[in-house]
């Protein structure tokens, strides 16, 4: 068994990473910190977790090493806590931003402040396992990606492998979640229930690591937050280079993906889920991706859906440490979701 | 072996398939009719289509 612990375990994403690990057979869960609620039962906090456990959180001072390290604190801690965490677990697996971006420059373009060890960013692998699955097989050091970022890059990496896009511009509707559980003004239920909020029209930092997976600048990027808990809708216009055929298409995204066990093509011509939807995801790893090409036009329009906590989150990084421990990538990951939700 | 006329992908056909049948492509999941056996032709079927623009 391997002996994981999880910091910052008290937030949504840690919540999830508990619901799935606290269920997966190689792992034994030996501590969860929060500072805040230290002492509290981690039911308090996740109350779906009832009788399922009976951890409790304790202070990061408090650890003790264990093999893997799951670290869901808010950007910016981990790199300064990073000889820290280091000395306690072989393995690091973080879902904040500050091991993303690979390049100091760019970090500090996108985070509006340089990191505190950059000699350091290039020693983790970036965790969309579809794009890196042979850099995470013993990976010692995996950072996670962003929520946006990963339903973004999914959806366009095979066109842009395939050197078929002119520009593209995305559009993500985006569910409350993603701004975790911390209240505030926005979050105030006569301020948040019925919004449809564009909260990053332009440099939403998503689009770092954007770029930086697929290779190019020629992509833009706006956010709106919508009246959703869980998920993610991302509309990619991406305007081709090439007269290509919806079969074109078809082929390029099976040759990307035929194999893959949790990217779905969806596009059907009939009945009402005929592109992805978030809602069906709720829970799950998957992430659909459906497409239609515009006859009057150079546009394809690529839609991709995923559950931000999930293939956006805690369900990616699990997908990531089994590859890099060597198990079957879907352990602990088969939650198909719910229909109806 | 044929090929769906929307997707590309692969289309088996059973033994006993007939001129008419319907079947479902497995990857866009539109249904499809066998037109022709020998050399095999494959088309879409024809559907009612749901009106979505308001």
């Amino acid at each position: 068994m391997i002996r994981v612990s999880i910091v910052g375990a008290s937030g949504y994403t840690g919540g999830d990473l508990l619901r799935i690990l606290l269920f997966h057979p190689e792992v034994e869960i030996q501590q969860v910190t929060s500072e805040r609620h230290a002492g509290k039962m981690v039911s308090n906090l996740h109350p779906n977790l009832r009788k399922i456990t009976k951890l409790k959180f304790v202070s990061i001072d408090e650890l003790d090493p264990c093999d893997v390290l799951f670290l869901g604190l808010p950007h910016g801690h981990m790199m300064n806590r990073l000889e820290q965490f280091e000395a306690l677990a072989d393995t690091l697996i973080d879902l904040s931003a500050d091991f993303r971006i690979s390049d100091p420059a760019a970090y500090e373009t996108w985070y509006g402040k340089p990191h505190t060890c950059p000699d350091r960013l290039k020693d983790f692998v970036y965790g969309i396992p579809e794009l890196h699955r042979e850099e995470m097989k013993g990976a010692k050091r995996i950072s996670g990606a962003g929520c946006n970022a990963t339903a973004t890059i999914l959806a366009l990496h095979p066109l842009y492998q395939a050197g078929v896009v002119e520009s593209s511009v995305v559009e993500v509707k985006a569910g409350s979640s993603q701004g975790g559980n911390a209240v505030s003004e926005g979050s105030h239920h006569p301020e948040r229930s019925g919004a449809v909020r564009s909260y990053k029209p332009t440099a939403h930092r998503h689009l770092g690591e954007i770029q930086q997976s697929l290779g190019a600048s020629n992509i833009h990027f706006s956010a709106t937050s919508i009246e959703m808990v869980r998920g993610i809708l991302a509309t990619s216009h991406v305007f081709l280079n090439k007269d290509l055929e919806e079969k074109d298409i078809w082929k390029i995204y099976r040759s990307a993906y035929g194999d893959e066990p949790f990217i779905r093509i969806v596009k059907e011509r009939s009945g009402i889920h005929r592109y992805p939807e978030p809602k069906l995801l709720a829970g799950s790893n998957y992430c659909d991706i459906g497409f239609e090409r515009d006859p009057h036009s150079n546009r394809l329009v690529v839609i991709s859906a995923i559950d931000n906590l999930m293939k956006g989150a805690a369900g990616q990084a699990v997908q990531a440490f089994n590859i890099s421990k060597g198990f079957d990538e879907t352990t602990g990951l088969q939650f198909p979701g719910l229909h109806p939700a | 072996m044929s090929e769906c006329p929307v997707c590309g992908a692969d289309v088996e056909l059973t033994s006993d398939a007939v001129v008419g049948e319907l079947l479902s492509c497995e990857d866009c999941g539109t249904e499809l009719e066998i037109l022709n056996l020998d050399p095999v032709e494959i088309g879409e079927a024809p559907s009612a289509e749901e009106d979505w623009g308001q």
